[in-house]
């Protein structure tokens, strides 16, 4: 038996004023970006003030955004209010990871303090690569746009991560880490007024400070240590921030869409981020499939488009007509596979709505191309 | 259209192909160009004709294992597929917890102390403060498979395959040396690092990429080789997934791509083969499918620029049909025969 997902209402989602956030979440390569900067868009076009952050937008999307550099500020979109009669705006943003992290120490330590962390190796490590970073400073500056109040609309596409976990993941990570027994021993010495961490502790823990220093050598462990103690008088309003952000996303202004293609790896992943999703009690709003693929003559089927083609090549007869039912026969075979995962979901997740985006023949660099994803998102 | 753009190697054996004398083969790829598929693939097209190839994978997504229909991998060494003609593939999942507690006992003799850091936390920590000790793990773990040798002294594994990071991570990832040098400029780690980097940066190191023929993953693949290329570390070829089979021919795609396309002659060709017996019926449909080949067309078009752009890399380049049924097992095998008859490997 086949399940019919109901339909998702991406306008009634927009159009609602109590919708402040909506979250675009999903495996790599799904076309989340443009996804998200099509919804921001949409709503902008409806009347709606917004601002889109984007964390790693292809170069000719952001393009199309009017985004040509990375300042970590919105940038008022032009072209993009519908005309003015609606009197709706669209802004977009890109995170810029060190800024954002940068700025949080400078807010929360006293000038000398931030100046030895921000020069600290073990900061510059940590502020500029790529795993887990993102996802903080993502959450962080969702927390900033939304505390701002500016917009009426903030839509946030999450960072191609390992894993669509990772991103509901950072604040319980970051707590993990400060509670952390390790955290506690090397941030000791500061808290004994700076005699040996090690000497306080049991001999267990000496055997371990012995090890770490043969592991990881002292030059490194004596940085570690510096960074970790500095670090820590700023580390309590980071986390109570991480902490609020993570309630604001379960709050009921939040719409968290689930983006996907209809391909196995895909769908899986999708899967497993609406039942995280609702583990964590976050709202979500639906699912949306990228890249499907129809036919403009759904009546001819793959079966008897192939059969058709097989006899016209046996017979040597309208060559063209036979390639052309074979391409077709490809199609339907395709459409075909692509609403088996599909089901796949839906008999997994029933009441979760699905819209869904039809395949383009060509990528979107203008603004035109994600009107038409919208319309196509809300239809 | 296919053919490599260059070819190297080939020294002695009886197959002259690509990457001969490469022992480590790390995939990158854009976010669902099919990385791990086609890592798979390579894996069984290297231990074809009776070689022991290692798969591992490095981001505990278990990939591989979803790739091969398994349960979940351990952190184990362990053969997951009989190659064409009688090859081995092992597999392995990394997990830089216990890749480091390996590393701990095979260099100092202190495992149940590792633990022990283990449990206050130091993965944890490590990878939070500072992601590249992670990478370094992972990579040393994949570097020792590389090097391993026997009793006899002969090397366990003939090549090893490594599922690794998204394009966009694959420099940062592999230049250790770089990530922790500001972290370490003496001392255990910073060696361990250059040990490492040592593998890494040889010619028996090739790093390939997986695309699909569409803008933003050729864009980032051409990112990714120049970024590699700055880095000092040996690029590979390029692989380019899910190819279509061109069903029409030039002349036929030309007009469909101008609006030309004849739907009269389909039509024609519906009702001889016995599809539509009305007319009405058969231009109907015929309209329906001459928008379809026009659709086709413009994709047509996009992927022969993608294929253009893809000529800047300068690397060597295959292509990998489209799987009718997706990326099964028996799909894999396909693959890899797709990769051997190009001579990749």
């Amino acid at each position: 038996m086949t399940r019919t997902a109901p339909a998702l209402d991406i306008d009634a989602i927009l159009d609602d004023p109590d919708t402040r956030i909506i979250v675009c979440c999903g495996s790599g390569g799904v076309g989340k970006t443009t996804t998200a900067a099509a919804l921001g868009l949409r709503a902008a076009e409806r009347g709606r003030s917004v601002v889109v952050l984007t964390v790693d937008p292809a170069r000719r999307l952001a393009q199309a955004m009017g985004l040509t550099e990375l300042d970590n500020t919105p940038r008022r979109v032009d072209g993009a209010d519908g005309g003015g009669e609606a009197g709706g705006e669209l802004h977009a943003m890109m995170l810029d990871m060190k800024r954002t992290f940068d700025e949080i120490i400078e807010a929360h330590a006293d000038p000398e303090r931030a100046e030895q962390i921000l020069t600290n190796p073990f900061y510059q490590s940590l502020s500029s690569s790529f795993s887990g970073t993102q996802e903080y400073m993502a959450m962080e500056k969702l927390g900033q746009l939304r505390r701002s109040n500016e917009w009426d609309l903030i839509v946030v596409d999450t960072p191609p991560s390992r894993s669509a976990l990772d991103f509901l993941d950072a604040p319980e990570r970051l707590g993990r880490f400060l509670d952390g027994r390790l955290i506690r021993i090397l941030t000791a010495p500061a808290k004994a007024g700076g005699r040996s961490a090690f000497k306080l502790l049991n001999a267990g823990f000496g055997v371990v400070a012995g090890i770490l220093t043969k592991v990881i050598g002292a030059q490194v462990l004596r940085d570690i240590q510096l960074f970790v103690t500095a670090l820590d008088a700023v580390f309590g309003g980071f986390r109570q921030r991480a902490e609020q952000t993570y309630r604001l996303l379960q709050a009921p202004g939040t719409a968290f869409l689930v983006v996907a293609a209809p391909e196995r790896d895909a769908m899986r992943e999708a899967s497993y981020f609406v039942e995280r999703l609702a583990e964590e009690r976050m709202p979500l709003a639906g699912l949306v499939v990228n890249r499907v693929h129809r036919s403009p003559a759904p009546s001819l089927s793959a079966a008897r488009s192939s059969a058709a083609a097989e006899d016209l090549e046996a017979r040597g007869e309208h060559e063209l007509t036979a390639a052309v039912l074979r391409l077709h026969a490809g199609r339907m075979q395709l459409a075909a596979r692509e609403q088996r995962q599909r089901e796949h979901f839906t008999s997994a997740h029933p009441t979760v709505p699905i819209a869904q985006v039809p395949a383009m023949p060509e990528d979107v660099h203008d603004l035109a191309g994600l009107r038409q994803i919208g319309q196509l998102l809300a239809s | 259209m296919s053919q490599p753009t260059s070819r190297r190697g080939g020294g002695g054996e009886t197959r002259d192909t690509d990457w001969d004398g490469v022992r480590l083969h790390v995939v990158s790829g854009k976010g669902g160009t099919g990385k791990t598929t086609v890592a798979a693939a390579l894996a069984l097209a290297l231990a074809a004709g009776g070689r022991k190839v290692l798969l591992v994978e490095v981001e505990g997504r278990q990939g591989i294992a979803q790739a091969f229909d398994l349960p979940p991998l351990p952190y184990e060494e362990r053969k997951i597929a009989v190659a064409p003609g009688g090859g081995d593939v092992y597999a392995l999942a990394i997990d830089p917890e216990e890749a480091m507690l390996e590393y701990l006992e095979m260099f100092y003799g202190i495992r149940r102390v590792g633990k022990a850091l283990t449990r206050i936390g130091v993965v944890d920590f490590a990878t939070t403060i500072a992601p590249g000790l992670r990478d370094v793990l992972v990579t040393g773990k994949t570097s020792e498979a590389v090097r391993r040798r026997d009793k006899l002294g002969r090397r366990v594994y003939d090549a090893v395959v490594m599922d690794a990071p998204p394009t966009g991570r694959i420099s940062r990832f592999l230049n250790v040396t770089q990530e922790v040098a500001g972290l370490a400029r003496v001392g255990p780690i910073k060696n361990h690092a250059d040990l490492v980097r040592g593998v890494l940066a040889s010619p028996e190191t090739a790093v390939h990429f997986v695309t699909l023929l569409e803008e933003m993953p050729v864009q980032e693949t051409l990112d990714g080789v120049a970024e590699l290329r700055e880095t000092g570390l040996p690029v590979g070829g390029v692989f380019v997934n899910m190819v279509r089979p061109a069903l029409l021919p030039a002349r036929a795609l030309k007009a469909a791509a101008e609006g030309r396309f004849d739907a009269a002659e389909i039509a024609l060709g519906l009702k001889a083969a016995g599809l539509a017996d009305a007319s009405a019926g058969a231009s109907a449909i015929a309209e329906a499918l001459a928008e379809e080949v026009a659709e086709h067309a413009l994709r047509a078009e996009l992927e022969k620029r993608e294929r253009a752009e893809l000529e800047e890399a300068g690397t060597p380049r295959y292509d990998l049909p489209l799987l009718p049924d997706g990326a099964d097992l028996a799909g894999l095998y396909e693959l890899a025969d797709a990769l051997r008859a190009q001579g990749a490997v």
